[in-house]
């Protein structure tokens, strides 16, 4: 979500079971949802919104494999070309030896590249301020938003109308 | 509407709650000031971790000769502790990501303050390896970087290196993992705050939101953190019993140490989470969340790590004597028969014999005996790792360089200073962050907890979809 002057016009919920009714009534009537916020993961919202997927688990196989990469290709540069040593009578170049060590940059490289990842297509951050609708919904409350900054006064009067029949417990309008 | 959730399943929740006084209850003991009982426990656990940074600048001023180690006994309290303190972090592992793999809900409830035990005690386990160094300035030696010295490399063949890739990335995943489920309970603090408190959790917070696409991510990045923790938390312990394992010490070198060092640390952790939620619990008026329920579950993993672990001992006594060869028979001889008779009988008696109380359901769900249990498995676990650590070193090849050990001030210092540093972090986060994840446990309300809404929901939901598709 980013700051602009954006007009938006939500409704808050107080279950998530009219929260979810209220999503499918919405996508019924062809409404063109901004964002749902609620203070947990909802299931069976994704499908709700036709939410697509989301890739980081994409994004942790190619870290995870360039941890992999880096470690074993790394051990074996310093143990066959840049210093040689022989321990103990074995190869330089003693596979099942690298072993731990691939293993622990494989996931080390995976869980901080997914992490970062996560956190900025997100847009959070340490200090990020995102505009926050209502206090409660990190509570108790589910809210549904819509972006009314160029609707016709028709348009917004539609809107009420749906939230009054799939019984908001408030309405309210914030300029973001 | 709160029928109970199936007749052989307790509720997770208890109490009525709704979602606002989950909120009120977790978050609320962050906004009060802290009751006297914390008072005192915060000063005795500064009071030990100023302890522990005096013996440690002991240590370094006057160096390694101020423990009682000599060339025979070369690892004593310093390893033992070490590696006590990395098992105990386990079970905080084992209780976030083994247990979400496993689709388990009443890890929900204690999941948050098990993740916040296991950073703490991983980050007291790390202090011994560092001041054994002696020299703690030169501790970044241990890295491979490219360096002036030829450059010199590190030995990557060598478990201890293993272990320091091991360790560090079990802190760092940990940290991360923990800090991601964190951000939006921060999130919900921030918006009941105001003023400075506000600002601060604003940083912390991250600018969450609670949007449905974040929440996707959160649910999906848990998850595949949760499926890279597991084998690394199996990784973890298996190094450092390769520590042992891959020297050529009769009573060390057995292919059983990596199941056996796992076993035995999923053991003292989820004793040491007992430990705390007992306590945690009762202090911060959590019994609806944390239920009796919680602690009978982890007893039961406390059951069957201890059986685990008295299978070993006594596979190994097995072993020893099936492998005809005489000096590994004498090593364990020694350990039960030996100068240190003391520490097997206390390692035997605290891991394998009590544990199977469990047995009785009316011990398992009673808190006093969990606790006091809880106590005994620590001290038992310690002693393990003295057994396999200075027992074992005591006797050697050569007679003539046999010793005794027993550990200097300084050490023991430096053991209760380490309980000070953890108490110290742990107390400070039950100030700061909530003990129980707040979102998480939302989620199970109406899943898992005493307002089951279950099938009528679905059903209502079903029909929706149904609607919708018209």
């Amino acid at each position: 979500m980013k700051t602009s002057n954006k007009e938006v016009l939500f409704g808050l919920y107080d279950d998530e079971a009219d929260l979810l009714h209220a999503v499918h009534q919405a996508k019924a009537d062809h409404l063109d949802i901004m964002d749902v916020f609620t203070p947990f993961p909802v299931h069976g919202l994704d499908e709700a919104l036709h939410l697509s997927e989301s890739r980081i688990h994409i994004a942790g196989f190619i870290y995870g494999a360039i941890g992999a990469l880096f470690g074993f290709l790394s051990m074996t540069w310093i143990f066959t070309r840049d210093w040689p040593i022989i321990f103990g009578g074995k190869p330089y170049w003693s596979v099942p030896a690298f072993i731990p060590i691939t293993f622990e940059l494989t996931v080390l490289f995976a869980a901080v590249g997914m992490v970062i990842s996560y956190f900025t297509v997100n847009g959070q951050g340490p200090g990020v301020t995102n505009p926050v609708l209502h206090d409660r919904i990190t509570d108790d409350k589910f809210c549904i938003a819509f972006d009314v900054t160029e609707s016709a006064d028709e348009e917004i009067g539609k809107l009420k109308a749906f939230f009054a029949a799939s019984g908001a417990s408030e309405v309210n309008s914030k300029q973001l | 509407m709160s029928a109970a959730v199936s007749a052989i399943r307790q509720p997770l929740i208890t109490g009525n709650k709704t979602y606002h006084d989950i909120t009120e209850d977790i978050c609320g003991p962050t906004e009060r000031t802290p009751s006297k009982a914390w008072m005192i426990a915060f000063i005795v656990s500064v009071a030990a971790l100023s302890l522990y940074v005096f013996s440690v600048t002991w240590t370094i001023w006057k160096g390694i000769g101020s423990w009682h180690l000599n060339r025979t006994i070369n690892w004593g309290w310093d390893i033992t502790n070490f590696v006590w303190w990395v098992g105990i972090g386990h079970a905080g592992t084992l209780i976030s990501a083994i247990l979400l793999l496993f689709r388990q809900r009443w890890r929900t409830g204690v999941n948050r303050a098990a993740e916040a035990m296991t950073i703490f005690a991983v980050m007291c386990a790390g202090q011994f390896p560092l001041i054994h160094m002696g020299r703690l300035w030169l501790g970044f030696f241990i890295f491979p970087y490219p360096n002036t010295r030829g450059p010199l490399w590190v030995n990557f063949n060598s478990p201890l290196l293993w272990d320091v890739f091991a360790i560090s990335t079990y802190l760092t995943v940990s940290l991360l993992f923990w800090y991601t489920g964190l951000v939006p309970d921060f999130a919900t603090l921030r918006d009941r705050s105001k003023g400075l408190r506000k600002k601060v959790y604003n940083i912390f917070s991250f600018g969450w939101t609670g949007s449905a696409k974040h929440w996707q991510r959160f649910e999906s990045l848990s998850l595949i953190l949760a499926g890279l923790a597991t084998p690394l938390v199996l990784s973890v312990h298996t190094i450092v019993s390769f520590d042992f394992a891959t020297s050529v010490i009769p009573g060390w070198h057995t292919t059983i140490f990596p199941p056996y060092f796992v076993a035995g640390a999923v053991f003292s952790g989820f004793a040491m989470v007992q430990t705390l939620m007992v306590i945690t619990r009762k202090v911060l008026h959590l019994e609806d969340y944390i239920t009796l329920e919680h602690i009978d579950s982890m007893n039961k993993v406390i059951l069957v790590t201890g059986t685990v672990v008295g299978v070993a001992y006594l596979t190994e006594l097995f072993i020893a004597w099936y492998s005809g060869y005489i000096y590994e028979q004498f090593a364990f001889y020694n350990r039960v028969m030996g100068p240190y008779f003391w520490s097997y009988i206390g390692m035997m008696s605290c891991n394998v014999l009590s544990p199977q109380l469990f047995w009785s359901k009316k011990m398992r769900t009673s808190i006093y005996w969990t606790f006091v249990m809880s106590i005994f498995v620590n001290i038992g676990m310690w002693f393990e790792r003295f057994v396999i650590i200075a027992s074992t070193l005591s006797r050697d090849y050569l007679p003539s360089s046999w010793s005794y050990y027993s550990a200097s001030w300084v050490e023991v210092c430096i053991f209760i200073g380490t309980l000070g540093l953890f108490f110290t972090l742990y107390l400070t986060f039950t100030r700061v962050a909530p003990v129980v994840a707040v979102a998480e446990v939302k989620s199970i309300l109406k899943q898992a907890g005493d307002q089951y809404s279950g099938p009528e929901v679905a059903r209502k939901q079903a029909a929706e979809k149904a609607h919708a598709g018209h």
